[in-house]
């Protein structure tokens, strides 16, 4: 049986994790109120602009955009968000998991798949594949549009150039706090916004349009990615300090019971130690008869 | 007063600027513009400048940067990627980011890179409207 000293210093040793993790959990509290305000903030704009977008892109000839020609698909890009920074459960590993399957279905289709990799744990995972081709790290923590549209920029280049058919994006949408699932959606080339059922009439024939409607659509499509991938970022922000919460929420509770454990070996250990020591008193009392 | 219309200014952020004004003045694609209450349907690309709007005899302006604006039902909705009004612009950033920009657009000039010149040509621009912007309070 452990001693009585080593089993107190192991109690006073997971009593300050747990308050380090109670602090992580907190902390990753507030900093999800956050991250949903700042989506919440986003939502007015996504919407508008997915209105005007299948409001122009409804009798769009696909093919008139370079943004939206449909390529025979021989190289795939995979665009990777996932967090700066972990201890948030198997949030980032999920994401990853679901980039290993789709790398192993689109390989046996033969084409080739290179990654672009937002957030340092994502190129922390990745990198040993050997096909991450642009990592940006350390962004997760503070990033605004500008960011985004580097990485849309980037992204859309290597489109034009040939360099890739096809673009999708892999990150965690948030469902709900306690609910965080690894998603793909497509990037390039851009499809066309299919207005909801019970989306008000189209009015577009009514509208002035100035430039003409294709003029409008090549502004937009770029704005329209730059959109795509803040929103990607926006929500993996979300997820991360959810799953962070319920990690370091299964850590607190873990840790206390660790401590009750740890407390009845304490005690016992305690009174074996006392019931030797009064062993030793009465036979000393004894032998001196 | 006569008629007004109802402005709306939204960025990722969150909305901007909701209120009922006199006359929306905005950069359009093609050329500044204005627009009066119960203006006809419209739909336009905005560039990176001034917007200005009045309500009785205040008088606001907005640095925007790139996005669309749409007119319906006596209602002005822009959708941009940032605006800010003049007391929100840090002059000292945008100070920084002209000077960059400047240093970035002279060595462009030696090389053919076309793109890298655009992103610098459009920094600048973003820089000079900011400063513009932001002395105007």
């Amino acid at each position: 049986m452990a001693s009585l000293k080593e089993v107190k210093t192991k109690i006073a040793g997971v009593k300050k994790t747990a308050q380090i993790t109670k602090a992580m959990n907190m902390v990753a509290a507030a900093k999800l109120r956050g991250a949903q305000e700042k989506m919440e903030s986003f939502r007015p704009y996504t919407a508008k602009f997915n209105d005007a977008m299948s409001n122009l892109s409804g009798g769009a000839n696909t093919n008139a955009f370079p943004l939206m020609e449909e390529r025979a698909v021989k190289a795939v890009e995979l665009v990777v968000v996932t967090s700066d920074r972990g201890l948030c459960g198997s949030f980032n590993a999920n994401i990853v998991k679901l980039v290993m399957k789709k790398i192993d279905e689109y390989e046996s289709e033969g084409k080739t798949v290179s990654l672009v990799c937002v957030g340092k744990k994502g190129h922390q995972l990745l990198k040993k594949t050997g096909k991450v081709r642009k990592s940006y790290r350390d962004i997760m923590g503070n990033f605004q549009m500008f960011n985004a549209r580097e990485i849309a920029t980037d992204l859309t280049q290597q489109f034009l150039g040939g360099n890739s058919d096809k673009v999708e994006i892999i990150y965690g949408a948030f469902q709900s706090v306690a609910r965080q699932v690894p998603a793909m959606s497509s990037f390039l080339p851009v499809q066309p916004v299919e207005a909801e059922e019970n989306a008000a009439p189209k009015i577009s024939g009514d509208y002035i349009y100035e430039p003409s409607t294709e003029e409008i659509m090549d502004v937009l499509q770029p704005l329209y990615l730059n959109v795509v991938i803040y929103h990607a970022m926006l929500e993996v922000g979300a997820c991360e300090h959810a799953a962070r919460m319920t990690a370091m929420d299964n850590a607190t509770s873990a840790c206390k019971d660790i401590v009750a454990n740890l407390t009845v070996v304490y005690n016992k250990a305690r009174q074996a130690a006392v019931t030797n020591e009064l062993m030793d008193i009465v036979g000393g009392a004894e032998a001196l008869k | 007063m006569g008629q007004q219309i109802r402005l709306e200014v939204v960025t990722p952020t969150g909305a901007k600027v909701n209120e009922d004004v006199d006359i929306v003045n905005a950069p359009g694609f093609g050329g500044d513009f204005g627009v009066l209450a119960n203006h006809a349907p419209f739909l336009s690309t905005i560039k990176i400048g001034t917007l200005t709007y009045e309500n009785g005899n205040k008088r606001e302006s907005l640095m925007v940067s790139g996005g669309f604006c749409e007119v319906s039902n006596n209602k002005i909705t822009f959708l941009v990627e940032s605006a800010e009004k003049g007391s929100e612009i840090n002059v000292e950033r945008a100070m920084r980011a002209k000077e960059r920009a400047e240093k970035r657009l002279a060595q462009a000039a030696h090389q053919a890179e076309d793109f890298n010149r655009k992103r610098a040509e459009i920094a600048l621009q973003r820089a000079l409207v900011r400063l513009k912007v932001a002395k105007k309070i």
